[in-house]
């Protein structure tokens, strides 16, 4: 088989997507941790368009884009599927998918640097977003891929888990069990599937991590900066 | 496929969002029934058929609504196996196709903003706007390394990437009437503008060609009740 390598940053939920898709399909790979303020020579040759991270590399080609990459994967090693088969049951995920990247970032971007009572605001806007994730699409499954986890779960892992850490950050809770109980049950379910329980950063350091990332864009706020929640570059 | 097979697009004729699923269903051959949907009063039927987003395109195939443009591209490529294959059989290839598809999203993004602004915010949103179109530019340089092929191959070849361009660029002379600027040109931009050269020549396509004036007239007044809103 054709070597499968991987470049990814510890913190970045992007990455953890592309590894619990591998590890899902028992795929090997190497992992090489890049310093995104000192950017390696591979990640710039791999990722010349956007120089971010995560990029996967097989038998010497990169793809780059964690969502491209999550499909790419599905489709190289077929085995313990991500997708549903049926055409509209896939094109149902696929949209669920694009919601959470179109209308879940802006109100991110607005929450995670958000400082005192527009915190309560910005996350009532998250909530009512994730109100029309929990009603419609997890509704009374146990995952969003219905009884075992599926690509949507994979891609929503960063409620899981990462959320949690920018939740302490901010002070401010969003995943209240009282507003989003079936969320709030995913999030446990979620986190004690094994591959996904042997897969997380660790948690106290993404806790530190979120804080100083956090304390940057609050003192950065009046230059208007606009926190990337894309891949971590 | 079926004969019972019923497909409509419910759209606006102007989004390029709607135009990328048109072109699809156009290029493949694919009979559909088209409802205009006005954005400012929507039909009962949009509102049932995508109540996420409440937006157009909304494809509702016997039945079964899909909505999100590249979401209801890919449903189309699965599908119906007619006409080209909008993304190619190699996994890799396809991940390079979708990997630009998504920058085009971005692309859209900054084209939008150079329309509904301007003085200093339009400046700044050109800048944008011209280097992600000659990043676009370079995706293009590496998926046609020998350059745009004929009409006739590039319409059995064609990607839903090279839709994308046309939906979002092929009205490129009416953005540069209102707008005053190039923002894409044979100088900078060679291969996107000979990509939506050959497309426009592909019959389904040539057909649906909307009146250079009626493009104009509605990015004028879509920039104008931007502005307007902007200050009020």
């Amino acid at each position: 088989m054709e070597e499968v390598k991987l470049l990814g940053f510890w913190p970045s939920p992007f990455v953890y997507r592309v590894i619990w898709a591998l590890k899902l399909k028992d795929v090997q790979f190497d992992y090489i941790e890049e310093d995104l303020s000192n950017k390696s020579e591979l990640l710039l040759r791999y990722n010349p368009v956007l120089k971010k991270v995560p990029v996967l590399i097989h038998g010497g080609k990169a793809i780059a884009e964690s969502l491209v990459i999550l499909e790419y994967i599905e489709e190289t090693w077929p085995q313990n599927p991500l997708l549903p088969k049926d055409p509209h049951e896939k094109a149902l995920a696929r949209f669920w998918i694009q919601f959470g990247l179109e209308k879940m970032r802006p109100i991110h971007q607005a929450y995670f640097p958000a400082i005192g009572e527009e915190r309560e605001k910005a996350a009532k806007q998250y909530q009512e977003v994730l109100k029309i994730v929990e009603d419609q699409c997890l509704g009374d499954q146990r995952f969003f891929g219905g009884e075992t986890i599926g690509m949507v779960d994979i891609v929503y892992g960063m409620l899981a888990y990462w959320f949690e850490c920018m939740e302490e950050a901010v002070g401010v809770k969003v995943i209240e069990p009282s507003i989003l109980p079936r969320l709030h049950a995913w999030v446990n379910n979620f986190k004690q599937v094994s591959v996904i329980k042997d897969n997380l950063p660790h948690h106290g350091k993404l806790l530190a991590y979120y804080k100083t990332l956090r304390e940057k864009l609050v003192s950065a706020r009046s230059t208007l900066p606009t926190p990337s929640n894309h891949d971590a570059s | 496929m079926a004969e019972q097979d019923k497909v409509i697009l419910h759209g606006m004729w102007a989004s390029p969002l709607t135009k990328r699923v048109e072109f699809a269903l156009k290029v493949k051959g694919i009979p559909y029934e088209y409802v205009e949907e006005d954005l400012s009063n929507k039909s009962p039927l949009l509102l049932k058929f995508n109540p996420v987003h409440k937006k157009v395109p909304v494809l509702v195939h016997n039945g079964k609504a899909i909505a999100e443009s590249l979401v209801i591209i890919e449903y189309i490529d699965e599908t119906w196996k007619t006409g080209p294959q909008l993304l190619p059989e190699d996994p890799y290839k396809r991940s390079q196709i979708r990997f630009w598809a998504s920058y085009m999203q971005q692309v859209f993004e900054s084209l939008v903003l150079v329309i509904k602004s301007s003085g200093e915010a339009q400046e700044k949103a050109i800048k944008e706007v011209s280097e992600k179109v000659k990043l676009l530019e370079t995706g293009l340089k590496g998926l046609f390394p020998d350059g745009i092929p004929s009409v006739d191959e590039f319409s059995k070849n064609v990607t839903l990437l090279d839709l994308f361009v046309l939906a979002h660029f092929g009205e490129y002379e009416a953005q540069e009437e209102v707008l005053g600027l190039k923002l894409i040109d044979t100088d900078k931009t060679p291969l996107i503008v000979s990509c939506i050269t050959a497309l426009i020549e592909i019959p389904a396509v040539k057909k649906s060609r909307i009146p250079h004036e009626k493009m104009v007239a509605f990015l004028k007044s879509y920039r104008e009740d931007a502005l307007k809103s902007a200050t009020a």
